[in-house]
């Protein structure tokens, strides 16, 4: 008997180990422990034993079958283990393919500045205004001191639908706009597209400026110095030198240019500054009276400072773009490179 | 305008290196555009004089010359210039000079005769572009002195850029006093000697137009010496500030005006018929010009005239019949002030800009007629003799501007500047400036008048530049912004464009800015029925009438970046559209994409594709949803219309209409006419949206979740080929049942669908907010929709 049983398990790891398939597994689990396996009919011959052998021999069937089901396990384990090894192995990839699906896309380098301008300007509580491109004389020119005939008029080649009519040559009007609008304290950006009749390797007939200006009392010149140059540093994010130096504009007084050392040389002079070591990047100045008296703002209340700078001007020297008319050419060659 | 530093150290004798001056100049408002010096590199060239000139035995152009140069012996040289001759003092390069450019010259032999050294000419010295013989010196020429220290060669050509309110600045003299105030140095006056009015004559001058021409002055001299030449010294200061020499009658006048800044003007006296006559010309009227152009004057144009016809465009330039020559002897010469706004846009009208009339349209001191006019005759008499007559003069002093007194408050400049200056510092500045300075009721308050060549100081502010540009712009101080805070206004009902701009980069694509004027040709044919702004004046006629719409400027960037052979192209614009609606202009911010080509870019193991208008009405619908309202997305608050364009494939457009009605834009496929009009030649799909209506936000309100599980139930639906299926979906989405959504996962027409039909497949998901659904309440639910739909859209469950 116990012979037997020794033999019943030896045969059944046999099978076992020749068992390739986690199906072939089952089918033998089915074989000896099954309704009709061999353990169970093992387990019947029992009854026909004398009783003071049948625990004994009830004993050995079970060690047998605990014996039968540990390797059944075991092989179990080993071929599942096998089949998840072989399952990996099939499912390994080349991670170093690229991946798939939608490139971005980006905004324009236009857009990617004045953002930066705006969000620079906002953290200190500036607020965006926008006005329209075409423009009357009186927004355009007249409310801001620049009467007919006015040689600054010349500074500004013009576009013209009628003689009242044109296309804005600067951001400006929108801060007539806004002081028509609201009273003080403002403190107002006005990014935009601009216009002038000028076209060649520096001019493109149309561009963009942002104008920033503030009102309210006690507004001095020695704020806005301070405003741009913490500006100019900021954007470019280098510390850079600023210069303020006299100029003119109808519509400021004092009036004054803002240069900063040149970036392509670090102010020894080169071709790009013209040899001056300075890059002009802003004009500004001291909100005139009389653009105050046209918007009906009290200019012994209040003062104000008002500043424009050319958009794509800060572009070309912050990402060294060295072609002006690249900026409308839509090229997708160029626009990608500021995604 | 050009000025040089030895001229300018005539009025001037500041201590300055070059570089500071153009520094000092920049900061002081005068902004310094170039530097650099009057004559190039050249050593070992001395003045010499021509003893004698002979015939070369073997060439006919050359002459052998023998040259005194203050050497115990005269020099061999042989010469090919036609103006050589005894006598001559001449700039002599001798053996081992360097000429500019690297010409060295050595000892060497022409046809047979040996030669030591080289006589120049202006263009051989670098001082012109071309000459026409060797360069003649004065006969009192120091023989033997370098020629560079002679001519005063070792200066500097600044160019200054003025603003238009520096007029004043126009001149040697101006920038002088500039200089004079910044280096702490005096002016030193002009010094000329009263005229002797040595004839009687006088020429009689009217002025019809007083307030155009405050004040006119003219003097007759008669006698010159026709055939006396400029002197070099000013043909020189001429050739350092850009301009020619033109003999002396002109060349003085321009002497004057670039040293004064008073514009002059000489008459050739034999020309004139009559008295002089300023007024406005009559209609009708015509003038021959120094240039040789002819204008038809109108009856605003102020001029110069005889008793028989225009002579001058007053202020801008001279005509050409009474325009002085060579033979000219006699002179009327005409030194006036004319008022800016009579001389404004004068020029620019005829398309003339001249020194004259650049700076009467910015102003001339109206006090420096006087000084200028005598300046001139002393210089004319000086040159080519004669004799000058008594001054004609014709002011008419209340049309004459005057500076006014400005009140000038301590407090007001301190305040504007952000600085502490004491009264007695903004005295010390002021009486820099020459400005005449009155106490006024106190200490701190004073009534400022200007000199008359600073006609722009105006009003206070201009007083409070004068004080920071002389204290240093640079010196002055940084104070922080000072102003109260307050929260700005955030709407959050409102979508930032941005917002939707970063949502089309997300979805690939490319931001473009184009032109805002196009080809009228192209709007045409893209809005045929639109009425068009047109600019008077465009740059070109490609570029002269305002964009209707957006397409226009994209599909120009779609047809190049084709050409350079891009695969797929998403562009996206924002900006104005000007249309005019009942004669009203309308500037319209918009929002426009132009697609074509692959639908992703390739890519390994996935195919691509063409996009189609599914892809583009995608991405319309998830601008929509970004103001969206949980998973059903705001888009199904829109409807896309079939609609129709001219500029669009009659069976690909589609109109997008707001929940209330109002049209949005339109999306669809480029014309397959226009695609080949274009010389685009693949199919391109665009989009043009009102920016107003895609960037309402509704605030999200909250639903309470339910905890009972959704089931999904899938039909299949046997349709009218032509039913919009989203007439279908939008009635099911909004039933009031427990169907909560539904799906559309295929669409299908052919074998098996009879002709003139389609099949659709819905997924519905079906949820009860209070209870676990169970199999019975689900049927119902979707007879009831059977029943409903086959009666309201035709819609039959296939089986």
């Amino acid at each position: 008997m116990e012979n037997s049983l020794d033999k019943v398990v030896k045969d059944a790891e046999k099978e076992l180990l020749q068992a390739d398939s986690l199906a072939d597994i089952e089918a033998i689990r089915v074989a000896y422990l099954g309704k009709k396996g061999v353990f169970t009919r093992q387990m019947k011959t029992l009854g026909s034993l004398p009783p003071e052998e049948k625990p004994k021999a009830g004993a050995a069937i079970h060690k047998a079958k605990e014996a039968f089901q540990s390797t059944l396990e075991q092989r179990k384990s080993a071929l599942e283990s096998e089949a998840l090894n072989k399952r990996l192995a099939e499912e390994t990839i080349d991670v170093t393919l690229p991946g798939r699906g939608q490139r971005i896309g980006g905004v324009h380098p236009v857009t990617r500045t004045m953002r930066r301008i705006e969000k620079i300007f906002a953290s200190i509580g500036f607020e965006v205004a926008t006005g329209p491109e075409i423009e009357d004389d009186f927004h355009n020119f007249e409310a801001l001191n620049i009467p007919a005939h006015h040689p600054a008029r010349a500074m500004h080649d013009t576009f013209y639908f009628d003689a009242h009519t044109l296309l804005r040559t600067h951001t400006s009007p929108v801060q007539i706009r806004a002081m028509e609008n609201q009273a003080p304290p403002l403190k107002v950006i006005a990014p935009g597209r601009v216009y002038r009749c000028d076209s060649d390797l520096t001019h493109t007939p149309m561009f963009h400026q942002v104008e920033g200006f503030v009102v309210d009392k006690d507004i001095s010149f020695g704020a806005l110095k301070g405003l741009l140059s913490e500006f100019l540093i900021v954007f470019f994010e280098k510390d850079i030198k600023v210069r303020f130096r006299p100029s003119y504009f109808p519509f400021t007084e004092p009036s004054a240019e803002v240069d900063i050392e040149c970036m392509m040389c670090e102010g020894k002079g080169c071709r790009v500054c013209s040899h001056s070591g300075w890059l002009e990047v802003l004009g500004c100045g001291m909100i005139h009276p009389k653009v105050f008296e046209h918007v009906n703002i009290d200019a012994e209340e209040f003062s104000g400072f008002a500043f424009g700078m050319g958009v794509e001007r800060l572009t070309m020297l912050r990402y060294k773009i060295n072609d002006l008319r690249l900026f409308f050419e839509n090229d997708l060659k160029f626009l990608k490179q500021f995604n | 305008m050009l000025i040089n530093e030895a001229w300018l150290k005539e009025f001037v004798n500041y201590s300055l290196t070059t570089e500071q001056l153009t520094d000092k100049l920049t900061m002081a408002g005068l902004e310094v555009d170039s530097v650099a010096p009057a004559a190039a590199e050249f050593k070992s060239v001395v003045v010499g004089e021509v003893l004698s000139a002979e015939q070369h035995p073997n060439a006919d152009k050359l002459s052998i010359c023998k040259v005194d140069i203050g050497d115990s012996d005269a020099l061999n040289i042989v010469c090919g210039a036609s103006n050589v001759r005894a006598g001559l003092r001449v700039a002599v390069a001798t053996v081992g000079a360097v000429l500019p450019d690297n010409f060295k010259i050595k000892k060497s032999k022409l046809r047979g005769e040996s030669s030591n050294g080289m006589l120049c000419s202006e263009q051989e010295l670098g001082l012109a572009d071309s000459a026409d013989g060797i360069l003649e010196l004065p006969s009192d020429a120091p023989i033997g002195t370098c020629i560079r220290e002679y001519m005063q060669l070792d200066d500097t050509i600044i160019e200054v850029d003025l603003t238009p309110n520096r007029a004043d600045c126009l001149s040697i003299e101006g920038v002088a006093r500039e200089v004079a105030c910044f280096s702490d140095e005096k002016i030193q006056a002009l010094k000329t000697s009263p005229i002797d009015e040595s004839i009687k004559t006088q020429k009689t001058v009217q002025v019809d137009a007083p307030e155009d021409c405050p004040r006119y002055l003219g003097r007759v001299i008669e006698g010159l010496n026709a055939s006396a030449t400029t002197p070099l010294w000013m043909q020189e200061k001429l050739r350092r500030c850009g301009q020619r020499s033109l003999g002396p009658l002109v060349d003085v006048t321009n002497y004057v005006l670039l040293e004064l800044g008073q514009p002059l003007h000489a008459f050739d006296l034999a020309k004139l018929q009559g008295d002089i006559v300023v007024r406005r010309a009559s209609k009708g009227e015509k003038l021959v010009l120094l240039n040789e152009q002819e204008i038809d004057l109108d009856d605003g144009a102020l001029v110069i005239a005889d008793e028989a016809a225009p002579l001058a465009l007053a202020g801008v330039m001279g005509g050409e019949p009474s325009s002085v020559g060579d033979k000219t002897t006699d002179v009327f010469l005409e030194c006036a002030f004319f008022a800016p706004l009579s001389i404004a846009g004068k020029a620019r009208k005829f398309g003339l800009h001249t020194d004259s009339s650049h700076r009467f349209e910015r102003g001339v001191d109206p006090q420096l007629c006087y000084r200028a006019l005598d300046r001139a005759t002393e210089l004319l008499l000086e040159i080519a003799g004669g004799n000058a007559g008594p001054v004609t003069d014709v002011s008419n002093e209340k049309s004459l501007p005057n500076n006014p007194s400005i009140k000038l408050r301590l407090l007001h400049v301190n305040s504007l500047l952000g600085i502490e200056f004491t009264a007695a510092t903004v005295e010390g500045y002021l009486a820099k400036l020459d400005m005449q300075c009155v106490n006024g009721k106190n200490a701190d308050e004073w009534m400022v008048t200007a000199p008359s060549y600073r006609f722009d100081i105006e009003i206070e502010a201009d007083l409070v530049e004068e004080v920071a540009r002389l204290y240093g712009y640079d010196k002055l101080p940084h104070v922080s912004l000072n102003i109260p805070s307050t929260i700005v206004s955030d709407v959050e009902s409102r979508q930032p464009i941005d917002r939707v701009k970063d949502l089309l980069v997300d979805l690939g694509y490319q931001e473009a800015v184009t032109y805002s004027f196009t080809d009228e040709a192209l709007l045409q044919k893209l809005t045929p029925n639109a009425e068009f702004y047109r600019l008077q004046n465009p740059i070109s006629s490609d570029m002269s009438v305002m964009r209707t719409t957006l397409w226009a400027g994209l599909l120009m960037a779609v047809e190049s970046n084709l050409k350079q052979k891009q695969e797929s192209i998403r562009l996206f614009e924002t900006g104005l559209k000007f249309t005019v609606k009942d004669g009203e202009l309308r500037q319209e911010q918009m929002l426009s994409l132009a697609v074509t080509g692959d639908v992703w870019p390739e890519q390994w193991s996935e195919k691509t594709r063409k996009v189609d208008f599914y892809d583009v009405k995608h991405d319309i619908e998830a601008i929509l949803n970004l103001n969206g309202k949980g998973a059903t997305g705001r888009a199904a608050a829109f409807e896309f219309k079939t609609a129709a364009h001219e500029a669009l494939h009659p069976g690909q457009t589609a109109e997008l209409i707001t929940a209330n009605g109002k049209l949005v834009g339109t999306v669809g496929l480029l014309h397959p006419a226009l695609e080949k009009s274009l010389d685009i030649n693949k199919p391109v799909y665009l989009v043009e949206l009102k920016q107003d209506l895609i960037i309402d936000k509704s605030l999200p309100i909250f639903e309470p979740i339910t905890k009972y599980p959704w089931v999904r139930r899938d039909l299949a639906l046997n349709v009218d080929k032509n039913l919009s299926v989203n007439s279908i979906i939008s009635y099911i989405s909004n039933l009031e049942c427990i169907i909560k959504g539904v799906i559309l996962f295929d669409v299908y027409e052919g074998e098996g669908v009879e002709t003139g039909r389609k099949s659709i497949a819905l997924g519905l998901i079906l949820q009860d907010k209070s209870k676990t659904l169970v199999d019975q309440g689900i049927e119902m639910a979707i007879e009831k929709l059977l029943v409903s739909i086959k009666d309201l859209f035709d819609a039959q469950l296939r089986e």
